[in-house]
């Protein structure tokens, strides 16, 4: 097994604090079928999701990202003053610039950190994980808060059989900081950019509207090939990641992979033959897919219902448009 | 070289490990959709095990044109031929 590879004398880091937010309305597949032609069944068979949160007017992609930071922050014991860095992962605020990351800050009273957004789509939180890790080990930054929050409800097109069942809204936030101990381990990730028409925005914003009749772009994807990339060749960069952080999966206490779709979750622990005593993130079944919110939604769900607790260690892997992808072992605060 | 049988027998193990369908329900004739009832990511799987087990690429375009088990072992028996 390879051991960290680390350059020697940094100091390391970990989540200090885990924040959600999620939307008030919940969204029964009852509620989604006509327009989809489907039925509670199909969905349930071909995804696991049963229920999705959906985003109202006034639960925005701000407005989320600073609920789930305000906990994340309370349960790390850090003062707002105290953020040197905000990264917020997000393909769905529709204000192309400043970047929103800005503004959270704002809210946040974190000013003047330095705060940008990071477009990595599904794979984004734990890009920005691995940032924020490096900014703390290196002392670019003391702490950092990582924010992955979407609202693809304003980018899901809900007569599209391929993605409307699936797509939701919610935000998640850590705080990372120093530690003495190594809490976030080297990343693995890539991307395949052969790969980069099978999850798009449909049209880009120019052709939309350069059309007779100006179209919305939503997101559309190829479920099976991307099932098929994601099941399979995802649970090897996650054996990477273990391998890196010198962890075998007997030792492994969690596994917190993209909520996808649970039939890709199923997969994926097959090939990485997890034991029956690793705790696997099932979040999908009752938020739906929400992209770059999906890890840090799981991961608070694993804390808040007493499913893993301080010091265990959690393999973290997100997957998505790209197609780009990231993974970690992670130690829980 | 493995024979026909032999390609229908393996193929039927994977397909019983995926999908949970009996060994013995798996015959050439069968469809996968509407005999067997594997959906179509469940045949994603077979077919990465598949490949796997046989040594063989089976790419996205093919997989649509293996309706039946029959397809699919004639599919691999060419592959690997």
């Amino acid at each position: 097994m390879t051991r960290p590879q680390q350059p020697p004398g940094l100091r390391h880091s970990r989540i200090l604090g885990v924040g959600a937010y999620r939307p008030r309305r919940l969204v029964p597949n009852s509620e989604i079928v006509a327009a989809i032609d489907s039925t509670d069944e199909w969905i349930q068979t071909r995804s696991g999701i049963k229920t999705r949160r959906i985003a109202s007017d006034d639960e925005t992609v701000t407005s989320m990202s600073v609920a789930a930071c305000r906990t994340a922050l309370e349960r790390a014991g850090v003062s707002p003053y105290d953020i040197d860095c905000v990264i917020v992962a997000t393909v769905s605020h529709l204000l192309q610039t400043p970047a929103v990351a800005t503004l959270i800050a704002e809210e946040l009273g974190a000013t003047p950190a330095a705060a940008f957004d990071l477009s990595a789509a599904c794979a984004g939180f734990c890009y920005g994980m691995a940032l924020a890790s490096d900014m703390v080990r290196c002392g670019t930054a003391h702490n950092v808060l990582v924010i992955g929050v979407e609202k693809l409800s304003d980018i899901t097109d809900p007569t599209d059989r391929g993605t409307a069942f699936i797509f939701a809204d919610g935000a998640g936030a850590v705080v990372v900081g120093p530690s003495d101990t190594m809490g976030i381990s080297p990343v693995v990730w890539g991307s395949d950019g052969s790969k980069y028409d099978f999850i798009r925005q449909e049209v880009a914003w120019d052709d939309a509207f350069q059309r007779d009749e100006a179209t919305w772009p939503t997101l559309r994807m190829e479920g099976n090939p991307v099932f098929r990339w994601a099941s399979f060749e995802m649970a090897k960069v996650a054996k990477q990641a273990l391998d890196l952080a010198g962890v075998g999966v007997d030792e492994l206490d969690a596994f917190i992979p993209h909520q996808a779709n649970m039939r890709i979750t199923d997969a994926m622990a097959r090939s990485l033959k997890l034991p029956p005593s690793v705790v696997i993130a099932r979040d999908v079944a009752d938020q739906g897919n929400t992209s770059a919110a999906s890890v840090p939604l799981a991961l608070d769900r694993l804390i808040e219902d007493g499913q893993v607790s301080s010091g265990d260690r959690a393999l973290l892997i997100a997957f998505g448009a790209g197609l780009a992808y990231a993974s970690q072992v992670v130690t829980i605060p | 070289m493995a024979t026909t049988e032999e390609i229908r027998s393996s193929l039927a193990e994977i397909v019983n490990e995926v999908a949970g369908i009996p060994v013995s329900d798996v015959q050439l004739d069968k469809s996968f959709t509407d005999d067997l009832d594997v959906d179509s990511l469940s045949m994603v799987e077979v077919v990465v095990a598949a490949e796997e087990k046989f040594d063989v690429k089976i790419p996205d375009d093919e997989v649509k044109n293996l309706k039946t088990v029959g397809d699919a072992v004639a599919f691999i028996e060419r592959a690997s031929s």
